[in-house]
C-alpha cells in the first residue's frame, strides 16, 4: 500500500502539479523522495547500519587487505624454519605453503586463526576463500532472488495460463535431481563457458554461480507468487489500475515492495546456503579447483577435525555466521525502510 | 500479562524438558556398557604362536607388523561363547549373491554364508575351506603338465540340511559360464574347458591350455560354491529377471557358519549361527550384524569411543583424525598386507586442449614427460615420507615398487630416497632453466595438470606434491574428479583415469591374485589405451617398451614359481627405474576391533571375514 | 474450486510426463556408470562389463530406454535395481519407516516450534527472546548439517555418552526398553533436523507477521476493542501464514527425498541415503523412482498449498 498511497493522495491536475514543482524548487530545502525517506530511516537502523559495517570490513579485509599480511607471513614462515620458495609471493603461493613445523597449530599471534594438519595457515586461506566465498555467495544470491522474485511475480500477478506454465516448470525445477543435473550441466557447458569467458577462473565462477543460483530460485517464486496473490486483490491495486498505471509499474512499483520481507528473508538464506553449496560443488568435483580454499571447503574439510583441532570447522564457520547475520540486519533495515508506516 | 509471557516461553520450556528427559533416561541405558569396560583392561595376552610372517612381508621399510597373532589361540579364560557380533561397514551390502556383487562389502557379507574350496590367509597362503587339502603337483592334485587340478571335497551340508556334492561345484561352473548371467568373476573361470564331478566327494577342472595360476577358480572372495538346488533355474537372463532368483540373490543358501535371517539391501544384513556347518561348536557367535553406511570417522568413533559396535572396516581416514580416535584405548586397529600401491602414473602422450581429438592418442609424444630427466627429477622430488608421515599414519608405509604382495615379488633392488639436489641438477642437465619460479626449454614450459579422484586424503597428497615439485621448479595444477566420474571408463567423459587428460594422475591399484601375471600385463604396449580401443586399455599411461614387453612374454610363458617371482621382480624394476610410473605408498586398509573381539586379522587376497568363524570374544 | 482442483489434476498428468522424461534424460546423459565400481578390477574385463551391461538393458539408446520404462510404470513396476537386482518398490518400502520416524517426526517438531517462535519473535520485536531467536536461527542456517551433526555427536554421544551415533534399522519396539532404546536412536539425527528446519521456518513466520501486524486492519481491530491477543490469534497469524503454508506445503515432499547428510551421517539408512547411494553408484532405476514419486509429491502438495491460500484468504480467487 505503501507507494500506492501518494498516487491516490494527489488530486492535482498536471497544472497542478507543475506549480507544485515550481514551488518546492524555489524553497532551498530538497523535496522528500521515497527513496530519500527509505535512505533516512535505514541509516537511523542501528543493526543495519552494524550490518554494512560488518560486510564492509570482510570484504575490505579480503580484497585490499589481504596482500598487505602476506610480507608478515613470509617472515614467519622464515622464522619458524619454513621460508617460502618464492621471491614475491602472492596470496595464492601463501595458502599453499607448508609448513610441517607447526601442524595443527591452535591460533596464536603468528597463525592467528591455527593451521591445519600440513601446517598450512588458515589465516591466509581463509582471507584467500573470502574473495570467492563471498563473491560467489552474493552473486548466486542476486542471481536466485531475481530469477524467483520475477518468476513469482509474474506468475501470481497475470494469473491464469502464464501461471500454470510458470508453475509447472518450477515443480519441475522442484523434482529434478541436483546431483546429476549438475554434473551434467557442467559437463556439458564447462569447456564452452570457459572459452566465452576467456580465463578458466571466470569461467569457473560463472559456471558456480549461474549453477547456483539457477537451481535455488525456486521456493523464492513460490513465496513471492503467494504474496502477490493475496496482493493484487488490494484495495491499492484496483486503485492503481483505475487510474491506469501500466501492470509493469503495478507489479514492480506498487505490489513488489509489500512482498519485499519474504524475499529478503530468502535473500538471507540463499547467501548462507550458496556459500556452503559452493564446497559441495567442489566435492563433485566441479566447483574450483580443489586446493582453493573457500570458506565452504574450509568447514567442510575442518569438520573432520573437530575432535583435535576445533579451529579449523569453526573459524570460517563463524566467517560464514557473521556474513549471513550482516545480510540479515542489513535486510531487515531495508524492510523497515522501505515501509513508510515504520515507526523510525 | 503474566499469561502471556509464560505462553511465550513455552517453546523454551518444551525444549528444556526433552533435554531433561533425555539426560534423566542416560544413566540405565549406560549400564549394559559400564559391565562391558573391565573387559578393556584384558591386555593382549604375549601370543605364544608365533606372530606370522607379516613382519617380513608388505613394505619396503621395516613396518611393525601391526595386529596381534591371528586365530587359533587358545585363550586362558575363554568367555562363554554365544552374544552377537556387530559389525559396521560404511559402504553396505546390496546382493548377497557374489558371483553377481559389485564390491568388497558384497563379498563380504556372502563370506558368512558361502564358502569357496579354499581361501586366502593373512601370510596368502591357501587355507582348504570346502576342500580337504590343497591339491599340488606333490599330491598328485595337480597334473604334471598343468593341464588340470582335482580337488577333494568334505562332507558337509547346505544350511537347510541337504548334502553339499561335487554336483554344486559344476553347478556354479555353469551358472557363471554362460554370458547371460553376467557373472562378474567370469573371467576367473575363463581357462576352464570343464568341470567333472569325478565322485560326490571329487571334483576335477580341466583347463583349455596348461595353467600357471592352478588356483584362480573357486578359490578366493570370487571362488564362492552357489547350491546347485537354489539356483538351478536362474542360469542365464533369469538370474536377475526371475522373482525366486532376485529372492535367492539377497538369500543364498550357503554352508558356512552363519545363515541370513534378515538382509535390508544397502542397510543392514542379520545372520545366526548355522547349526548345519560343520563345524558348529567351534562358532562363538550366536549372531552378527553387519551395518552399512555413514563414513570411516564414525565408523572408527563407533568402535573406539562409543563401544557400540565390535569391528569397523576400512578406516582409511588422514592421520590426523584417526589417531585421536585410537587414542582412547578401547580398540586395537587391524592393518597389514597391502590394499593396494597409491601411485602416480605419468602421462607419455600429450593431453594438450589444443589437439583436439588428438589428445592423448599414442601416437602423440608428451612434450616434456617423455624425458627420463623430468620423471627421474619429479620421482626424486616426491617427498613419500612426508605423504605417509603427515597422511597416513599407521595405514600405510611408503613404497618404490608397483608390486609388493605377495611378499615374495616384492623388489628389494629398488630405493627413492628424496633427494632435491639430484633431481636440480637432472634438470638442469638436461637444459631445463628457470624462468621465474617455473623451469622451461625451448619455449616449453613445465606446467603440470595433476588429476586424482575426491578424497581427503588425496587432496593432501596432491599439496605436498605440488609444494615438493615448486622446489624443483616445476608448477603442478592440481584438479579432483568425483570418484563416480574419475573411475567410470566411460568413453564419452573427458575425466575418466582411462583418457588421462592431464601429466600426472594419482590412484590405488594393485594385483587381485597371489599370481602377478594379470596385474603386470597392463604395462604392455598392446595395452595402451587410445580412442582406437575405447580407451579401454588397461594402460593408462600409455607406456610402451619392447624390453618390457620381451620380459613379459617370457615371465607368461615360464610354469615354475620361483622363476616367475624372479622374473615378475625385474617387471617391477624396469617399471620403477624407468620411472613409468611413480609408486608412493603402499596402502594396509586399516580395520579397528574392540579389545575384547579376538580373531579379526587382515588377507590381501581374500575377505577381511574370510576367519570369521574363529572370531571370539575374550574377557 | 472443485473444478479448479480437477483442472489442476489433469494438467498434473502432461506435467509429470514431462518432468519424467527430463529426469531420465538427465540421468542418462549425465556422466557416470553404474558399472564404474569394476573400472580397475582386472577380474572383470571389458567383455565381462559388456555382458552386465547387455543385462541391465544399458546397450540400448536411452529413449528406447525410456519409453520401457514408461510402459512398466503405468503398470506399477519401477523396475529392479542394479545394485541389488531386486525391485525398486522393495528397496524403498524398506526404507520409508526409517525416513518417516526421523524426518517426518523431524520436520512436525519443527513446523510446531517455529510458528510459536515466529509469532512471539515478531509480536515482540526486538526483545530479549526476539535477539535470542534470532541468534539461533542464523546458527542453524549459516552453519551446514554436517557441522551441526558432528558437533552434537561429538558432544551427546561421544563425550557425554548419552545417545549412539549407530541407528538400528532392524530394532523391533516391542517393550518400553526397545522403545526407550529407538527414542535415543532418533534424538540425534532428529535435533539435527529441527535445527536446520526450524531456523529458516521462524524467519519466514516472523517476517510474515511483521508485514500484517502494522496493516490497517490489525489497528481497526484495536480501535473496535479487541484485545491485542485476539488480534494477533485470530487475524495477524491467519493472514501472515499465507506464505508460510507455501513452504511448509513445499517442504513436506522434501521428507520423502530424506535428509541425506543427517541420514548418513548416522546410518538412518532412509531414503536418502537410497539416493545418494544410488547416484553414487549411477543405480538408475533407483534414482528414477525416487525423484519420480518426489516430482508426483511436489505436484499435490502445490495444488494443496494453492488450494490453502483460499481458504486463508477468501480474496484469493482461482482463475
Amino acid at each position: 500500500m505503501s507507494e500506492a498511497t501518494p498516487t491516490l493522495d494527489t488530486p492535482l491536475s498536471s497544472a497542478g502539479v507543475e506549480r507544485l514543482q515550481q514551488l518546492s524548487s524555489t524553497l532551498a530545502v530538497k523535496p522528500r523522495t521515497l527513496l530519500g525517506d527509505a535512505w533516512r530511516r535505514f541509516r537511523k537502523h542501528r543493526l543495519a547500519m552494524l550490518g554494512v559495517a560488518l560486510l564492509a570490513f570482510l570484504t575490505l579485509t579480503v580484497t585490499i587487505g589481504a596482500p598487505l599480511y602476506i610480507d608478515r607471513f613470509a617472515r614467519i614462515s622464515a622464522e619458524e624454519g619454513a621460508p617460502l620458495l618464492q621471491q614475491n609471493p602472492t596470496l595464492r603461493d601463501a595458502t599453499d605453503h607448508l609448513n610441517f613445523i607447526a601442524i595443527l597449530a591452535p591460533p596464536s599471534a603468528n597463525h592467528p586463526f591455527g593451521t591445519d594438519d600440513l601446517g598450512r595457515d588458515l589465516f591466509v586461506r581463509a582471507l584467500y576463500g573470502g574473495r570467492i566465498s563471498l563473491a560467489v555467495g552474493f552473486t548466486a544470491m542476486l542471481i536466485a532472488i531475481t530469477l524467483g522474485s520475477v518468476v513469482g511475480a509474474v506468475s501470481g500477478f497475470f494469473g491464469g495460463t502464464v501461471d500454470q506454465i510458470l508453475m509447472r516448470i518450477t515443480d519441475l525445477f522442484l523434482s529434478l535431481p541436483g546431483i546429476p543435473l549438475i554434473l551434467l550441466t557442467v559437463y556439458l557447458f564447462r569447456d564452452p563457458v570457459i572459452k566465452a569467458m576467456g580465463s578458466p577462473e571466470a569461467g569457473i565462477f560463472v559456471i558456480v554461480v549461474t549453477v547456483i543460483g539457477g537451481l535455488a530460485w525456486m521456493q523464492t517464486a513460490r513465496v513471492v507468487r503467494a504474496s502477490f496473490l493475496s496482493l493484487k486483490q488490494k484495495e491499492f491495486v484496483e486503485a492503481a489500475t483505475a487510474l491506469g498505471v501500466s501492470r509493469a509499474s503495478i507489479m514492480f512499483r506498487h505490489i513488489l515492495p509489500n512482498a519485499m520481507s519474504p524475499i529478503i528473508v530468502a535473500a538471507t538464506l540463499e547467501i548462507g546456503t550458496a556459500i556452503i553449496t559452493e564446497s559441495t560443488l567442489s566435492f563433485l568435483g566441479v566447483g574450483f579447483p580443489a586446493d582453493t580454499p573457500t570458506w565452504g571447503r574450509l568447514v567442510t574439510d575442518g569438520s573432520q577435525y573437530l575432535q583435535g583441532a576445533p579451529w579449523l570447522a569453526l573459524i570460517p564457520g563463524f566467517l560464514i555466521f557473521i556474513t549471513v547475520l550482516s545480510i540479515n540486519f542489513v535486510g531487515d533495515g531495508l524492510r523497515d525502510a522501505l515501509d513508510p508506516r515504520s515507526r523510525l | 500479562m503474566n499469561h502471556k509471557r509464560l505462553w511465550s516461553w513455552l517453546p523454551v520450556f518444551a525444549a528444556l524438558a526433552l533435554l531433561l528427559a533425555a539426560c534423566g533416561g542416560a544413566p540405565p541405558a549406560q549400564a549394559p556398557q559400564a559391565t562391558e569396560a573391565p573387559a578393556a583392561q584384558a591386555t593382549e595376552a604375549p601370543a605364544p604362536t608365533a606372530a606370522p610372517a607379516a613382519t617380513e612381508a608388505p613394505a619396503a621399510t621395516e613396518a611393525p607388523a601391526p595386529t596381534a597373532a591371528p586365530a587359533a589361540t587358545e585363550a586362558p579364560a575363554a568367555a562363554e561363547p554365544g552374544g552377537k557380533l556387530t559389525i559396521l561397514y560404511w559402504q553396505a551390502i546390496t546382493i548377497l549373491n557374489p558371483h553377481l556383487a559389485s564390491g568388497t562389502k558384497d563379498y563380504d557379507g556372502a563370506t558368512l554364508i558361502l564358502e569357496p574350496l579354499a581361501r586366502f590367509s593373512e601370510t596368502d597362503e591357501l587355507v582348504p575351506y570346502l576342500a580337504t587339502e590343497i591339491p599340488t603337483v606333490e599330491n598328485g592334485g595337480i597334473a604334471e603338465d598343468n593341464t588340470s587340478i582335482t580337488w577333494k571335497l568334505v562332507e558337509t551340508n547346505w544350511s537347510d540340511g541337504t548334502p553339499f556334492t561335487a554336483d554344486d561345484v559344476v553347478f556354479t561352473w555353469q551358472y557363471c559360464s554362460t554370458p547371460e548371467t553376467a557373472c562378474t568373476n567370469a573371467s576367473n573361470l575363463e581357462p576352464i574347458e570343464t568341470v567333472e564331478a569325478v565322485d560326490p566327494q571329487t571334483v576335477r577342472i580341466t583347463w583349455k591350455e596348461p595353467n600357471p595360476n592352478p588356483y584362480i577358480s573357486f578359490v578366493g572372495p570370487l571362488g564362492m560354491i552357489l547350491q546347485k538346488a537354489q539356483f538351478e533355474n536362474c542360469i542365464g537372463a533369469a538370474a536377475i529377471s526371475d522373482a525366486a532368483c532376485q529372492a535367492a540373490n539377497l538369500a543364498p543358501i550357503g554352508t558356512g557358519p552363519y545363515k541370513l535371517t534378515e538382509l535390508r539391501p544397502g542397510d543392514t544384513a542379520l545372520y545366526e549361527r548355522n547349526p548345519e556347518y560343520r563345524n558348529a561348536d567351534s562358532v562363538f557367535f550366536d549372531e552378527v550384524e553387519i551395518k552399512g553406511g555413514g563414513d570411516a570417522a564414525s565408523a572408527a568413533r563407533a568402535v573406539c569411543e562409543t563401544q557400540e559396535v565390535d569391528y569397523a572396516w576400512n578406516i582409511q581416514v588422514p592421520k590426523a583424525v584417526l589417531e585421536p580416535i585410537l587414542a582412547s584405548g578401547n580398540c586395537d586397529p587391524v592393518a597389514g598386507g597391502s590394499f593396494g600401491v597409491e601411485r602416480i602414473v605419468v602421462n607419455f602422450s600429450n593431453p594438450d586442449p589444443a589437439l583436439g581429438d588428438q589428445r592423448s592418442e599414442p601416437d602423440q609424444p608428451h612434450p616434456f614427460l617423455t624425458d627420463p630427466a623430468v620423471r627421474q627429477a619429479i620421482n626424486l622430488a616426491i617427498d613419500r615420507q612426508a605423504i605417509v608421515d603427515q597422511l597416513y599414519g599407521p595405514t600405510g608405509y611408503p613404497t618404490c615398487n608397483v608390486l609388493v604382495v605377495p611378499a615374495q615379488v616384492n623388489s628389494p633392488n629398488t630405493t627413492c630416497d628424496r633427494n632435491v639436489e639430484e633431481a636440480n641438477r637432472l634438470l638442469d642437465e638436461a637444459g631445463y632453466t628457470l624462468n621465474g619460479a617455473v623451469r622451461e626449454k625451448d619455449g616449453v614450459r613445465l606446467v603440470v595438470d595433476f588429476q586424482t579422484s575426491i578424497n581427503t586424503l588425496r587432496q593432501g597428497e596432491q599439496a605436498i606434491v605440488k609444494a615438493n615439485l615448486a622446489e624443483i621448479g616445476i608448477q603442478v595444477n592440481v584438479k579432483a574428479i568425483d570418484a563416480a566420474v574419475f573411475f567410470s571408463g566411460d568413453p564419452g567423459n573427458p575425466d575418466t583415469l582411462n583418457k588421462f587428460y592431464a601429466d600426472l594422475q594419482m590412484y590405488t591399484n594393485g594385483p587381485d591374485s597371489t599370481d602377478s601375471q594379470a596385474y603386470l600385463s597392463s604395462w604392455q604396449c598392446s595395452e595402451v589405451n587410445s580412442s582406437a580401443n575405447q580407451w579401454n586399455g588397461n594402460n593408462d599411461g600409455r607406456y610402451c617398451n619392447p624390453e618390457y614387453d620381451a620380459l613379459f612374454a617370457e615371465y607368461a610363458a615360464e610354469f615354475d614359481q620361483a622363476r616367475r617371482a624372479e622374473l615378475a621382480i625385474q617387471l617391477n624394476d624396469i617399471l620403477v627405474n624407468d620411472v613409468a610410473i611413480i609408486p608412493l605408498v603402499n596402502r594396509v586398509t586399516p580395520q579397528v576391533k574392540l579389545k575384547n573381539l579376538e580373531g579379526p586379522t587382515y588377507s590381501t587376497f581374500d575377505s577381511v571375514l574370510w576367519n570369521i568363524q574363529e572370531w571370539r570374544r575374550v574377557p | 474450486m472443485g473444478q479448479y482442483v480437477v483442472r489442476r489434476l489433469l494438467i498434473a498428468i502432461p506435467t509429470l510426463l514431462i518432468t519424467s522424461l527430463v529426469i531420465f534424460a538427465i540421468l542418462a546423459l549425465a556422466p557416470g556408470d553404474p558399472l564404474a565400481q569394476f573400472a580397475l578390477n582386472p577380474a572383470v574385463p571389458e567383455e565381462v562389463r559388456e555382458r552386465i551391461r547387455e543385462q541391465l538393458g544399458l546397450n540400448q539408446p536411452w529413449p528406447v530406454r525410456y519409453v520401457k520404462w514408461l510402459q512398466q510404470v503405468s503398470q506399477g513396476n519401477f523396475g529392479i535395481s542394479f545394485n541389488t537386482k531386486a525391485p525398486v518398490l522393495d528397496l524403498i518400502g524398506q526404507r520409508l519407516p526409517q525416513t518417516l520416524q526421523v524426518v517426518g517426526l523431524a520436520y512436525l517438531i519443527a513446523v510446531l516450534i517455529a510458528i510459536p517462535i515466529g509469532i512471539i519473535s515478531a509480536v515482540k520485536q526486538y526483545s530479549l527472546f526476539d535477539q535470542i531467536a534470532t541468534f539461533f536461527s542464523f546458527v542453524g542456517f549459516s552453519v551446514p548439517s554436517f557441522f551441526t551433526g558432528l558437533v552434537l555427536m561429538l558432544v551427546f554421544a561421544i563425550n557425554l555418552g548419552w545417545f549412539p551415533i549407530v541407528y538400528s534399522s532392524t530394532l523391533k519396539v516391542t517393550d518400553w526398553d526397545s522403545f526407550w532404546q529407538q527414542i535415543r536412536q532418533m534424538v540425534l539425527p532428529i535435533s539435527v533436523l529441527v535445527v536446520q528446519q526450524t531456523a529458516a521456518l521462524t524467519r519466514f513466520m516472523r517476517s510474515s507477521m511483521l508485514d500484517n501486524l502494522t496493516l490497517d486492519y490489525v489497528r481497526t481491530a484495536k480501535a473496535k476493542g479487541l484485545t491485542d491477543r485476539l488480534v494477533v490469534m485470530r487475524h495477524v497469524v491467519t493472514n501472515s501464514l499465507i506464505p508460510v503454508v507455501t513452504l511448509i506445503a513445499l517442504g513436506i515432499p522434501t521428507i520423502f527425498a530424506g535428509a541425506i547428510i543427517t541420514e548418513n551421517l548416522y546410518r538412518v539408512n532412509g531414503l536418502g541415503q537410497l539416493l545418494i547411494t544410488s547416484i553414487n553408484n549411477s543405480d538408475t532405476p533407483v534414482v528414477m523412482a525416487l525423484t519420480f514419486i518426489f516430482a508426483i509429491l511436489t505436484v499435490i502438495f502445490n495444488l494443496i498449498a494453492d488450494v490453502l491460500y483460499g481458504v486463508l484468504d477468501p480474496r484469493v480467487r482461482y482463475s
